[in-house]
C-alpha cells in the first residue's frame, strides 16, 4: 500500500534529489585541494553569523542599539559579519568563475550563487535603510530616485523605515535562506567541479582540443 | 544521439569516478564559523560600527533656518524637488523614461504627497492660539491659484537673492502670506512639533518617515552635511557609510556608472542605470549559456594555479 503514499514519493524524491550518503560524504575527489574551496564554506559560516547577530539586534527592538552599549556591540556584530560575508562571497564567486564551475550540469547551481548574491545585495541594503540614523536618511533619500525611476518606488518605499526593517527581517532573509539550501542542495548533487579538461583515470585524457563553447556550457 | 553530442558530454565528466581522498566536511564547517566568529569580534571590538545621529527637523531649523524658510517657501511655490516629482508622489512631473517605457509614470501614483498641502499647510493648520497665523492660513486658502504662486514665487525668489537667504533681508513686496507662513513653519518645526504635525493620519505611532524625509531632502542642508561626509551622489556616496566604515562596497559598479557620462550628465541616468546593471546583472545569471563569456576562464587561466596539485599530477 506505499504506492500511492505521498510520504515514500516525497522520501523517494527526495532521495533522488541527493542520494544517500552524498549529503555528507567523508570522501572528496583528489582535485579538490586549493585554498578557494574554503571560500564557500566561510560565506555559509559567515551567513549563519549574520543571521544570529541579527536575531540577537531583533530583540531590543529597533533603536536599542542607539541606546545601548551592548546594542552598539551587537550592531557592529552584526555589520562586520555581513562585511565578512561579501568578501567571501565575492571571492568565492570568482573563484568558481575561473573554474567554470558551472561545466557538467551545474549551471543552475552558478544561477542560484548569483541568485543569492544579488538577494544579499538586496537584504543588506535594506538593512542599511533600517538603521534609523543620518546614513539611513542620507541612503534612503538618495536610493529613492533610481527605484522610483524605475516604478519599483512605487511598492517599495525606501523613506519608510518600517516597511524596510519587516523586507529585512523576514521576506528577504527567507528567500536568501531559500536560495542558500537550493544552492548546497544543488553542490552535493552534482559533487564538486572536476577541473577543465580532467578524465578519471580509467579513460583516456583527449587531446587538448581548440576551444569550443560546448565544452564550457552547463552540459556534459 | 549524434557523436558530436557525445563528444560534448564526455568534456566534464562525473566527479565520482575520480579517485577520492578522506574529507571532514562538519570538521571544516566548524572551523570556518569558530574562523569567523573570532573575526567578527575582532573586527567588531576594534572599529565598532558608525551611528551617526538622524536629523530631526527641529537640528535642521536650528542649524539652518533660513534653509526651512526657504524650503517652505518652494514648498508653497511648487519649486521644490518633491513638488515636481512625479510618481510615486504626484503627477506633477514627467519621471524619469527609458527610452519609449515610462516605468515610473506607468507605476502610477501610491504614495500620494501634496507637498504645498501635505509638507507645510497641513501641518500649521494643527497650530492653535496663533491668530496671525490663521489669518496667514485664511488669506492662502481664500486666495486664486494664480495669486498663491505669484506670492510664493516671487518670496522665493526674493529670498534667493537676499544676503545668505535671509528672511530679514529680504526686499519689501507683495509676497502676501507667504513670509508669515514660511516664518511660523520654522516656528513650528524648531519646537519640534513638525515631525509629529506630518503623520498623514495623526497616528501615535510614526513607522513612517516618507513625508519628513521628502520635506527634509526638499531643502540644501541634508546634501550639505552628506557632502561634507564625503557622502554626495557624485562622492561614490551610495556605498559609502559616514566616518572611515567600508559601507557598501559590493555596490561599487551601480555607484560607479553615476561618477561617468553619459550618466552622470543624463536626466534619466537613475532609469539608464538600472537598466545596464539590469542587464549586467542578468548577463550574471546566464554565464553558462553565453558564447564567449563562458569561455573566460580557459582564456585566462587560473584554474590552472587553482587545481596545480591535479595538473601536476597528470603531468608528472
Amino acid at each position: 500500500m506505499t504506492a500511492g503514499s505521498w510520504t515514500v514519493r516525497t522520501r523517494n524524491r527526495i532521495a533522488r534529489i541527493v542520494p544517500p550518503g552524498q549529503w555528507l560524504p567523508d570522501r572528496q575527489p583528489a582535485y579538490v585541494s586549493s585554498w578557494i574551496y574554503v571560500f564557500g564554506v566561510l560565506t555559509l559560516a559567515a551567513l549563519f553569523v549574520v543571521i544570529a547577530s541579527g536575531i540577537i539586534l531583533t530583540l531590543g527592538g529597533v533603536t536599542w542599539w542607539h541606546v545601548s552599549a551592548l546594542g552598539h556591540f551587537v550592531n557592529s556584530l552584526h555589520l562586520w559579519s555581513v562585511e565578512l560575508f561579501f568578501a567571501f562571497m565575492v571571492i568565492h564567486l570568482w573563484g568558481k568563475f575561473f573554474m567554470a564551475a558551472w561545466r557538467g550540469k551545474r549551471a543552475l547551481t552558478w544561477i542560484t550563487g548569483v541568485l543569492a548574491f544579488a538577494g544579499s545585495i538586496g537584504t543588506a541594503f535594506t538593512g542599511y535603510l533600517s538603521q534609523t540614523n543620518f546614513d539611513s536618511q542620507w541612503i534612503g533619500t538618495q536610493a529613492k530616485d533610481g527605484l522610483n525611476s524605475v516604478g519599483i518606488g512605487s511598492f517599495f518605499n525606501v523613506l519608510n523605515p518600517g516597511q524596510m526593517l519587516l523586507w529585512h527581517v523576514a521576506l528577504l532573509p527567507f528567500v536568501i535562506g531559500l536560495l542558500t539550501v537550493a544552492h548546497v542542495i544543488l553542490v552535493r548533487r552534482h559533487g564538486v567541479v572536476p577541473p577543465i579538461d580532467a578524465q578519471p583515470p580509467d579513460e583516456p585524457t583527449p587531446a587538448p582540443t581548440p576551444e569550443s563553447p560546448a565544452d564550457l556550457t552547463a552540459r556534459r | 544521439m549524434t557523436t558530436s553530442a557525445r563528444t560534448r558530454r564526455a568534456v566534464t565528466p562525473d566527479s565520482h569516478d575520480f579517485p577520492t581522498r578522506p574529507y571532514d566536511l562538519v570538521k571544516e564547517f566548524t572551523i570556518a564559523l569558530g574562523v569567523v566568529i573570532v573575526l567578527t569580534i575582532a573586527l567588531a571590538a576594534v572599529f565598532s560600527s558608525p551611528d551617526e545621529k538622524a536629523i530631526t527637523l527641529a537640528d535642521w531649523a536650528n542649524a539652518a533656518p533660513y534653509d526651512v524658510v526657504a524650503t517652505a517657501a518652494g514648498e508653497l511655490a511648487g519649486t521644490t524637488t518633491s513638488a515636481g516629482y512625479g510618481a510615486p508622489y504626484n503627477t506633477n512631473g514627467d519621471g524619469q523614461t527609458l527610452g519609449p517605457l515610462a516605468l515610473q509614470r506607468w507605476a502610477g501614483v501610491t504614495i500620494p504627497v501634496d507637498s504645498a498641502n501635505d509638507l507645510v499647510l497641513t501641518p500649521l493648520s494643527k497650530v492653535t492660539n496663533d491668530p496671525a497665523l490663521t489669518l496667514a492660513l485664511s488669506q492662502w486658502k481664500g486666495a486664486p491659484a494664480p495669486r498663491q504662486s505669484t506670492w510664493s514665487n516671487d518670496y522665493t525668489t526674493a529670498l534667493t537673492a537676499a544676503p545668505d537667504g535671509n528672511p530679514a533681508s529680504v526686499k519689501p513686496g507683495n509676497y502676501g502670506p507667504v513670509p508669515v507662513i514660511a516664518a511660523k513653519f520654522l516656528d513650528l518645526a524648531r519646537s519640534g512639533a513638525l515631525a509629529g504635525a506630518l503623520e498623514p493620519n495623526g497616528t501615535f505611532y510614526g513607522a513612517d518617515t516618507t513625508r519628513g524625509l521628502l520635506l527634509l531632502a526638499d531643502g540644501a542642508y541634508l546634501q550639505d552635511q552628506a557632502r561634507a561626509s564625503n557622502l554626495g551622489g557624485n562622492q561614490w556616496g551610495m556605498m559609502n557609510e559616514s566616518g572611515n566604515y567600508p559601507g557598501q562596497p559590493w555596490m561599487w559598479l551601480y555607484t560607479f556608472w553615476y561618477q561617468i557620462p553619459p550618466f552622470s550628465t543624463s536626466s534619466n541616468a537613475d532609469a539608464q542605470v538600472w537598466a545596464v546593471m539590469a542587464i549586467l546583472t542578468l548577463a550574471l545569471i546566464l554565464i553558462p549559456f553565453i558564447p564567449g563569456l563562458r569561455s573566460i576562464p580557459r582564456l585566462i587561466p587560473l584554474y590552472r594555479l587553482i587545481w596545480r596539485d591535479y595538473y601536476r599530477g597528470r603531468n608528472g
